[in-house]
């Protein structure tokens, strides 16, 4: 089984031009472990809400990439905005889920998703127009590289081993990452 | 139906001259004027949200954009996003500027709306949010010029709640 850390390794180049949005946990450390930069806002509390703030950014900045990362936990606890993002559409965000089928972070409870559950499901029938399940990194780096070269919403369901790093607490102060992101924002527009 | 579109306009023209860009809104009632208004706007981006608390990602990404942004939402829709208010706009220093309809005060004829009534104001001074209430059209321009102002000086949620006397024109 794929491991999120591999993915998000496969993936790391391309995101150089793109705004991230990440959830909070294993995602936003092990991105952080890779490198982190100054386009990568990490959510690091309010689950549900990354895919709405990627919303919010694609649809104010639409000739810009927004990438989203988000988690099987995050989408479950705001599976309305699903409907909110396939309602917009917004042409320039792709949605990548991370599903572990667990709460890793807390001790690994299961979530919905190992007992039948299916986010691109869900997805497909909120109306996002593009949604793929992926099980093996390359097909994963593929599908996100036409996500990201599509001019159209893309939702990508990764399945992942519910594997994590060693500790979630990063170097990274919050308001620091969220005030450096604001600022390279600013930047973009200028 | 006896929302002012009057006092609606006054709010929405309010708003537009204060910069607003981005409007996120779930529809109730007093709302329902306001909403249309920023539909037919071509310049507002309006998003109509399943659930209220999907408007503090929202309003976050249109902050990080450059965008300024409102909330429009019912006092129950304030209650549903109090934890996106607390663990992304009050962490992560993200202004909010919510106008929330004042549902189950004095006047109040729903027996549903009566209990989130009683909660609102409590609820706000508990997370420290300032707020103010529209109740004369004639100090709407100014108060939400001011409430727009506070939030991006101080990077914080800050309410207006829409009152009955301004949004509703039937006599009680």
């Amino acid at each position: 089984m794929m491991q999120r850390l591999e993915c998000l390794r496969a993936v790391y180049p391309q995101l150089e031009d793109c705004l991230v949005v990440t959830i909070m946990g294993a995602v936003a450390a092990e991105l952080q472990s890779l490198g982190h930069r100054p386009n990568f806002f990490y959510l690091q509390h309010a689950m549900g809400l990354a895919s709405s703030t990627g919303l919010g950014l694609a649809l104010c900045l639409p000739q810009q990439k927004v990438v989203v990362f988000d988690g099987d936990g995050s989408v479950l606890m705001n599976l309305g905005g699903l409907t909110t993002l396939a309602r917009y559409r917004p042409k320039n965000l792709v949605h990548v889920v991370f599903d572990n089928e667990s709460l890793l972070s807390v001790g690994g409870f299961p979530t919905a998703t190992s007992t039948g559950s299916n986010i691109e499901a869900v997805a497909r029938a909120a109306g996002v127009p593009h949604a793929k399940t992926v099980t093996a990194v390359p097909d994963f780096a593929a599908a996100f590289g036409e996500a990201v070269k599509a001019n159209d919403l893309t939702c990508i369901v990764a399945k992942v081993e519910a594997l994590g790093p060693k500790a979630y607490v990063t170097d990274l102060a919050l308001l620091e990452n969220r005030f450096q992101f604001k600022r390279y924002v600013e930047k973009l527009k200028s | 139906m006896p929302v002012s579109q009057a006092n609606s306009r006054v709010v929405y023209d309010a708003l537009k001259k204060c910069g607003i860009g981005l409007v996120s809104a779930l529809p109730e009632t007093w709302l329902v004027h306001l909403i249309r208004m920023a539909e037919d706007d071509p310049e507002m981006i309006l998003v109509r949200l399943a659930k209220e608390e999907e408007g503090v990602g929202i309003s976050a990404g249109a902050h990080f954009a450059g965008v300024k942004s409102a909330m429009l939402m019912q006092n129950h829709g304030f209650l549903a996003s109090i934890n996106g208010i607390v663990s992304f706009a009050q962490l992560y220093r993200i202004p909010l500027l919510m106008l929330i309809s004042y549902r189950g005060h004095f006047g109040e004829r729903d027996p549903w709306q009566t209990q989130g009534g009683s909660v609102t104001e409590p609820l706000l001074r508990a997370l420290g949010i300032q707020y103010s209430f529209l109740d004369d059209p004639a100090k709407v321009e100014k108060q939400i010029a001011e409430a727009q102002t506070l939030a991006a000086a101080s990077l914080h949620p800050v309410a207006l709640l829409l009152t009955r006397q301004l949004m509703w024109e039937e006599p009680a």
